[in-house]
């Protein structure tokens, strides 16, 4: 039960930030990086409350585990936005190489805040570590401020401080506008490295161990800054301290030989990389097909696979080298990532958004999955139809609401079965309905359900035998309120236009009985002929198919509509052949 | 500009509802109810939005709802309707009617009541199995439901059993229902009909049918008019909206060709009727806005001194018989604005209640705006 925050707080930012065919500026795309990463951060931080406030341990263990895959997630995202998506160049890629190790290396702070909290912090046990902590992250000024504590505590080393303290202010930095070019930042920095090394062969540090590996640091010393193993933790860290303080105008293409070193000099013999390591070291290698083959692996959420291919594409830096089975490989992760969508309960309208984001395949991958959406409830029919409408999938439109009128019919709700299927306008279902109907009728000698049948409208249309039922009851209507002449006519069309089914004829013709049989001449001679030759051919037909089957009710029944017709052309014969009133 | 204040929760809320003011109450409604839907473990919450305009510890404006509490619901939350101020009548799609009890001193809910099996689908074949019960409508202590198996339920809150039940009132599914008088009520259905059903006839037949003209296209939600009681708005499933009469004809009044898609729920406002609000699976809200100003009529009705008393006696009976009635809704003046500027993914309930809106999406945000005429 771990709150599945992830891929529903994803909302807002994610599929792709514009559509396929369109450039995006850089900048946009770097805000959109951004963006995911606050969204990862906001996720971090709810996992970290949600660790922190349960009593369970472990299910504390479980998000503790949680958090620590996110800040792995953002750690590599922020790499990947650093070197891929903002591509800094030499320069500046220096400084956001040193953001990127300052945000997350979190113990410092905690550190930092008791050293600087406490009485008097030169005293503190830890300060020095915190000293190099700042020198090894480049944070210049705080280290200066720490080390103008120690001087005032401590007025003998006052000179060394002086001159520390110099070095420290005067060091050159890349610089993010335009100022200065490479080649002068280089210049001044060697002139820099030239002068510390001045002072450290002078001596000027030797009576202060701490204030000499400070100085050693800050001219790149590789095995001054490996004895501060501990306090930089990890060797993308070391990698970083080392570019500041041996090569500052590093360019990115450069950062591979210095990397591996790195990690070959931080871990050592001992311990072999991670997986964390080896997508970093991809990275720094800008092995982006790597990166997102190790991230695959190492992670067993899809979510940063997906999307960071997807942003990655949009900068344009994935070849779309097609892989075998037809799609490139961001279409290939969105659509893996869309279709776990599909498998979650709630989550598969998000689901529909990413697979309209996957020119190739998408709309085939929605179609299958669509139909497969388990609907409990009308209303998510309701909206399952909408989506399937929009995008035209007729197919799929039929499909469903064939299944909700099937479940419909089975549960004896006729109304509801119609209404599916005039959405679907399905003829032949309608049809289905309609002989439901008139089967009930035959069965019980009533209609149920008359406020459907009454009330069919323009819907009637839909298939002859819904029609057929509709005029069949207002044929019963008009019989009911007594308008016999239009009862009747309305009898007749309905055989002569074959609006009605042969099976259904000999019922007409019995409904017709009744009218036949009145006191008065409702059946005008044209009429009762027609209904004659209506009998003819169904008794016709009849014989044909039962020739040994002797049924007596049903004869006595073709007997007495025969009586009758000839009684009533009798009468109307009289009645036409009279002189109207003289 | 209207300050709405949106909430992200990881749920999909199907009804939002404020929970109701005391009659002589002055301020403007402070709690409102939600309810999920398609999890695997849907909620019924309960939250609180702050004071407007009162400032919070960084000054900060703190309009954003906050989460009292809640409690797991078996199955989709279908409607809901606040009983009293401390019960909650939740419809659910097994079919089950739960009455849940917000306890205001430890800011808890507990179910106090369930009618189990409201609505089920008797199939001769296999055992009973639920339909969704769609609608519910509360009238203390009366409860009404409806549902997909086309049935409608009369309970007591405090009794076990239906007072009385209408078996196959309908021959398709009933998706709304809202009270009429104290004895009747209005439902809609999937074929396009609203009836009206008086449950002091002992028949099992609708005192009254109406139906749209042309396609019967279902009908989703009903609202009536607060003070006019003849005047009865509905939302269809092309997103119409149809202003019925139901003193008069068979008919609607008026269509308004509205929404794209299904419209969900349409509220009159409860104090201020000449408004209208509905909201739709296209993912808009809408505002409807037929209050005229008596001030900016054509200025030739103003013809002296001594008729203008009897013109502007005229123009406050003219509104009286309502705009929502008039056939011709282009020539008076209605506005209509849509309350969502980035429109995404459906916005399936609305509730108002004086000054306050909230409303709740399938993009699982909530959004609450506290000062709707400003």
């Amino acid at each position: 039960p771990v709150p599945s925050l992830l891929p529903g707080e994803k909302r807002p930012t994610l599929t792709s930030p514009q559509p396929p065919s369109s450039r995006p500026p850089c900048l946009l795309l770097v805000q959109v990086s951004k963006n995911y990463r606050s969204v990862i951060r906001a996720c971090m931080e709810d996992m970290h409350q949600a660790a922190i406030s349960t009593r369970d341990s472990a299910l504390q263990s479980q998000y503790s585990i949680q958090v620590s895959i996110l800040s792995a997630m953002e750690l590599i995202w922020n790499l990947c936005e650093i070197l891929f998506v903002e591509a800094a160049p030499a320069g500046p890629l220096l400084l956001r190489l040193l953001d990127w190790v300052q945000l997350h290396i979190c113990d410092v702070d905690n550190m930092v805040r008791e050293v600087l909290s406490s009485e008097n912090p030169s005293k503190h046990k830890l300060f020095w570590n915190v000293v190099d902590i700042f020198v090894l992250q480049g944070r210049m000024d705080e280290a200066r401020h720490l080390l103008s504590k120690e001087a005032i505590a401590n007025p003998t080393s006052m000179n060394m401080y002086k001159i520390l303290d110099d070095l420290m202010k005067k060091m050159p930095v890349p610089s993010l506008g335009n100022t200065q070019t490479l080649t002068e930042m280089e210049l001044k920095w060697q002139h820099w490295h030239e002068e510390c090394q001045r002072y450290l062969q002078d001596g000027t540090f030797a009576s202060n161990s701490h204030m000499e590996s400070i100085c050693k640091i800050l001219l790149g010393d590789e095995n001054a800054i490996l004895e501060k193993k501990e306090l930089m933790t990890t060797w993308y860290h070391f990698l970083v301290t080392r570019l500041l303080y041996s090569h500052p105008t590093v360019k990115p293409m450069e950062l591979r030989f210095y990397a591996q070193s790195s990690m070959d000099m931080f871990l050592g013999e001992e311990s072999s990389p991670e997986p964390l390591d080896t997508i970093l070291m991809a990275a720094f290698e800008f092995e982006l097909h790597q990166v997102i083959k190790e991230c695959s692996v190492a992670l067993s959420n899809w979510w940063f696979v997906a999307h960071l291919t997807d942003l990655l594409d949009h900068c344009k830096l994935l070849q779309s080298h097609n892989l075998y089975f037809g799609s490139n490989m961001r279409e290939f992760l969105l659509l893996e990532y869309a279709s776990g969508l599909f498998s979650h309960p709630s989550l598969w309208q998000l689901g529909v958004d990413y697979f309209d984001h996957c020119p190739e395949y998408g709309r085939v991958y929605l179609e299958l999955h669509i139909e497969r959406i388990p609907l409990n409830t009308e209303q998510k029919a309701l909206k399952v139809l909408r989506i399937c409408e929009q995008r035209q999938m007729h197919e799929q439109v039929r499909s469903i609401c064939k299944i909700m009128a099937m479940k419909a019919l089975r549960n004896n709700r006729l109304g509801s079965a119609l209404s599916w299927s005039i959405r679907a306008k399905d003829a032949a279902f309608a049809t289905l309905i309609s002989d439901r109907f008139l089967k009930d009728y035959c069965e019980r000698g009533c209609f149920s359900d008359l406020d459907l049948i009454d009330n069919l409208g323009p819907s009637m249309l839909l298939s002859d035998r819904l029609t057929f039922l509709g005029k069949y009851r207002e044929f019963h209507r008009l019989y009911g309120e007594k308008r016999f002449s239009e009862a009747a006519r309305l009898l007749l069309m309905l055989m002569t236009a074959h609006i009605a089914p042969c099976s259904f004829w000999m019922t007409l013709l019995t409904d017709a009985l009744p009218l036949l049989e009145q006191k008065e001449v409702i059946f005008s001679a044209e009429q009762t002929y027609e209904l004659m030759r209506c009998l003819e051919d169904l008794t016709a037909g009849k014989l044909n198919r039962q020739k040994f089957q002797d049924d007596d009710v049903e004869t006595m029944k073709v007997e007495m509509l025969r009586l009758a017709l000839a009684r009533n052309l009798a009468r109307v014969i009289v009645k036409e052949g009279t002189l109207e009133g003289s | 500009m209207e300050e709405v204040c949106a909430r992200f929760v990881s749920q999909k809320i199907s009804k939002a509802r404020w929970r109701p003011l005391p009659a002589a109450a002055l301020q403007p409604p402070d709690l409102f109810a939600t309810g999920s839907w398609d999890n695997e473990d849907n909620r019924v919450s309960v939250w609180s939005v702050g004071d407007v305009g009162s400032a919070g510890l960084n000054g900060e404006y703190q309009g954003e709802p906050q989460l009292l509490c809640d409690i797991r619901h078996n199955g989709d939350v279908m409607d809901m309707q606040f009983l009293d101020q401390e019960r909650i009548v939740v419809a659910s799609s097994t079919g089950s009617v739960t009455i849940f009890r917000h306890h205001q001193n430890n800011q808890t809910l507990s179910a106090s009541h369930r009618w189990e099996n409201a609505h089920y689908h008797a199939d001769q074949y296999t055992a009973c199995g639920g339909a969704a019960c769609t609608g519910v409508i509360c009238n203390n202590p009366e409860i009404v439901t409806v549902g997909e198996d086309g049935r409608i339920n009369l309970f007591r809150a405090d009794q076990k059993d239906a007072v009385r039940t209408i078996d196959n009132a309908d021959s398709s599914t009933l998706h709304a229902v809202t009270f009429l008088r104290t004895t009747e009520i209005l439902t809609v259905n999937s074929i396009g009909q609203l009836k009206i059903w008086d449950f002091r006839q002992q028949r099992n037949e609708p005192a009254q049918i109406f139906s749209l003209t042309g396609d019967r296209v279902p009908l989703h939600c009903v609202d009536r008019h607060p003070s006019q009681q003849h005047i009865v708005a509905t939302g269809g499933q092309d997103g119409m909206l149809s202003i019925w009469d139901i003193r008069q004809g068979t008919m609607p009044v008026s269509l308004l060709n509205a929404h794209e898609a299904e419209m969900w729920e349409v509220h009159f406002h409860p104090s201020n009727p000449d408004h209208l609000f509905t909201c739709s699976e296209d993912g808009s809200l809408w505002h409807w806005d037929t209050s005229t100003d008596v001030s900016e009529k054509p200025s030739f009705l103003h013809q002296g001194g001594r008729s203008t008393a009897y013109i502007s006696h005229s123009t406050i009976n003219q509104s009286v018989v309502s705009a929502w009635l008039s056939n011709d809704p282009t020539k008076d003046r209605m506005e209509i604005t849509n309350l969502i500027p980035n429109q995404t993914l459906s916005v399936n309930t609305l509730d108002v209640l004086g000054p306050c809106l909230v409303y709740g999406t399938d993009a699982e945000a909530i959004y609450v705006n506290r000062q709707l005429f400003a």
